[in-house]
């Protein structure tokens, strides 16, 4: 965090429709994290706008910020971020706390989407005594519990085996059949192969977006 | 602000943080204990002193003074310098009648006490050289004379009938009757004269000069047996309590002045004495004492405070990443800085109450070890509530001001970078 900026991003245009479901490919250090750090605003674009369902996101405090980000949107990262010290359910409750929302209503909606997500049983769980994958589902509940209009996923399969990434993005896949826009940043083909719309970002500008057939994740996961 | 302090959440939210390193919890919490623990354990010291001296001062009236005559320093009204002076009975009347603030004069008269010889005492062959004091029974009201039960003090009618009796002291009993041996009713012979023993005086120190020895008279028959006439070696006197003593002290001479024809700038004519300033002086000792404790208390406090936002700058940096996390799911910046605030108060009050509780501790087996003996001017250590609710103020306080320096590195970081740090 020194004090040498670098330009990331040099003019990048598009929009997404509600209820698609877009992944942003591109090699490292092309930017599409950067896209979805603005996107998701946890970062800040030197110049141009963004709307976010018909709001102009502009002039944004970090108040502000987290605010839009709790009602507005989910995330999921590579990494999962998870609370250590939290259960499963405390982590996917999380969200709901800061929406100022009581105890118990909490509770119940989370271990709804826990129980969504297949984790059910898995809610008085610690972080580390779950897999990979179950890490990533707690993660997709979280993001879920709150019901944002977008869910951004950084690399959500980048820390899972195949099988356990196929299964991923099949409920990623369920989750926008039932209507939630989805942007996944990905590198890999066949991850971006399973959503509905490609958009390849290098050195900072959009150079491809297109609309493609999406590919099953059940039809790898028997 | 209020509504996050008093929900469950909140504090959910803080006994997760700190539950996840308690180690650090601990060590934190024993840097305000230990200054907390200090600051009590000094002031209720520091108290304990106080109420000591205070105990001992009790013995004699705080605004006692005592009045002797000297010789003078200055020629005057046709008298050379140097004239030795002697006060009289009259000059009682003559006290009384002049400055109003005095409450009780006992004029005293003694042998052996400031040089020259004591008495010979004799009783069944057994033999002693004590002082002897020529008193009024007023002279109690000025400085507690404690009687062994069965015994009584000197009373008016053994003044006015000039009776042969006397107050012996603790030693004396030992030294001139056998253990087991009533005193009381018996006979001493003091200076070829009998004298009846009508009570036992128990010896209180810091008293000034007197001893465990002391016997006392009728000062009428003290007149009596020794020739002595009028005269009157000091006055032990009372100021009423709300009188200044040192006032009281300066018009008193200066009225004896006027009386014994003495120049009113002879400064060495009349020696005084008053227990008010020594009791002032010592009270101003134990005043600096106060607040010697309290700096060191609050400074100790302040380093213990400081450790905690130490800590809490460490924790944060820790944290960093969760505290990302929070924020990308919602946590705004003030409930960020809300939540490592509350957490640095309830870890200073937590350590601020258990060190009140091990201070206390501290002070009532001091106390209890103390209270024993007389011959050290200690007791009951005590700290005042709203030193206490003072001290729990200022860490509150502290701890909240020490806390906004964590909390403020907390978000100034950007929530993105927040989340790439490991």
């Amino acid at each position: 965090m020194g004090k040498s900026t670098l330009h990331v991003l040099k003019g990048v245009d598009f929009g997404v429709e509600s209820g698609e479901m877009v992944a942003i490919m591109g090699s490292s250090g092309s930017g599409k994290s950067t896209l979805l750090n603005i996107l998701g605003m946890l970062d800040v674009a030197d110049s141009g706008t963004y709307d976010l369902d018909g709001k102009v996101i502009k002039d944004l405090d970090e108040t502000k910020a987290a605010i839009y980000r709790n009602k507005f949107l989910g995330f999921v990262f590579q990494s999962f971020n998870l609370i250590s010290y939290k259960t499963a359910l405390e982590n996917v409750m999380l969200p709901l706390y800061y929406q100022k929302i009581n105890r118990k209503e909490r509770q119940k909606r989370a271990l709804k989407f826990l129980e969504h997500v297949g984790l059910g049983p898995w809610a008085t769980h610690h972080p580390n005594e779950l897999s990979g994958g179950q890490k990533q589902r707690v993660a997709i509940a979280r993001a879920l519990v709150s019901e944002p209009k977008v869910l951004l996923a950084d690399e959500p399969t980048g820390a899972l085996d195949t099988k356990t990434s196929y299964e991923l993005m099949g409920l990623l896949q369920s989750i926008n059949d039932q209507g939630i826009t989805l942007l996944i940043v990905t590198h890999e083909e066949d991850i971006a192969n399973m959503c509905k719309r490609i958009v390849h970002v290098r050195d900072g500008v959009i150079v491809e977006d297109k609309k493609i057939k999406q590919v099953k994740a059940s039809q790898y996961v028997e | 602000m209020l509504k996050t302090l008093f929900d469950r959440d909140t504090w959910q939210e803080i006994f997760g943080s700190i539950q996840k390193n308690k180690l650090r919890t601990v060590v934190t919490v024993i840097g305000v204990l230990w200054g907390i623990f200090i600051y009590i354990t000094l002031s209720g010291a520091s108290k304990g002193l106080d109420n000591g001296f205070e105990r001992e001062f009790e013995e004699v009236a705080i605004n006692s003074l005592f009045v002797w005559a000297q010789r003078t320093s200055i020629p005057f009204d046709g008298f050379r310098t140097g004239r030795g002076l002697q006060l009289k009975l009259d000059d009682k009347t003559y006290l009384t009648q002049r400055i109003p603030q005095l409450q009780y004069v006992a004029p005293r008269i003694a042998r052996g006490v400031f040089g020259g010889n004591g008495s010979a005492v004799k009783r069944e062959g057994k033999s002693g050289n004590y002082a002897i004091y020529g008193d009024f029974p007023i002279l109690v009201k000025i400085a507690t004379k404690d009687i062994f039960d069965g015994g009584r003090f000197i009373n008016q009618s053994d003044i006015d009938y000039q009776r042969k009796v006397c107050v012996i002291g603790e030693r004396t009993q030992k030294e001139l009757f056998d253990e087991k041996e009533d005193p009381i009713g018996g006979f001493v012979e003091i200076d070829g004269m009998y004298f009846q023993v009508v009570g036992v005086h128990k010896y209180t120190p810091g008293g000034g000069f007197e001893s465990d020895s002391d016997i006392f008279i009728p000062f009428t028959t003290f007149k009596l047996l020794y020739n002595t006439g009028n005269n009157v070696d000091w006055f032990a006197m009372a100021a009423y309590d709300d009188a200044d003593v040192v006032a009281v002290e300066a018009d008193i001479k200066a009225a004896l002045k006027v009386k014994h024809r003495v120049h009113p700038d002879d400064e060495r004519a009349f020696g005084s004495f008053n227990l008010g300033e020594v009791f002032n002086k010592v009270k101003g000792f134990s005043k600096g004492m106060n607040i010697l404790s309290l700096i060191v208390g609050i400074a100790t406090i302040l380093a213990g405070v400081i450790g905690i936002g130490n800590i809490l700058l460490i924790s944060v940096r820790e944290r960093t990443k969760e505290l990302g996390i929070r924020r990308a799911l919602g946590a705004t910046p003030s409930e960020v800085r809300m939540q490592i605030i509350i957490e640095s108060v309830f870890l200073t009050l937590v350590a601020g109450i258990l060190g009140i509780i091990l201070g206390s501790f501290v002070l009532a087996i001091i106390n209890l070890m103390t209270s024993g003996g007389t011959s050290f001017p200690y007791t009951n250590p005590t700290v005042p509530i709203k030193f206490i609710l003072g001290a729990l103020g200022l860490m509150v306080g502290l701890g909240t001001l020490i806390g906004l320096i964590p909390a403020q590195r907390a978000v100034s970081i950007k929530p993105i970078d927040a989340l790439r740090e490991e």
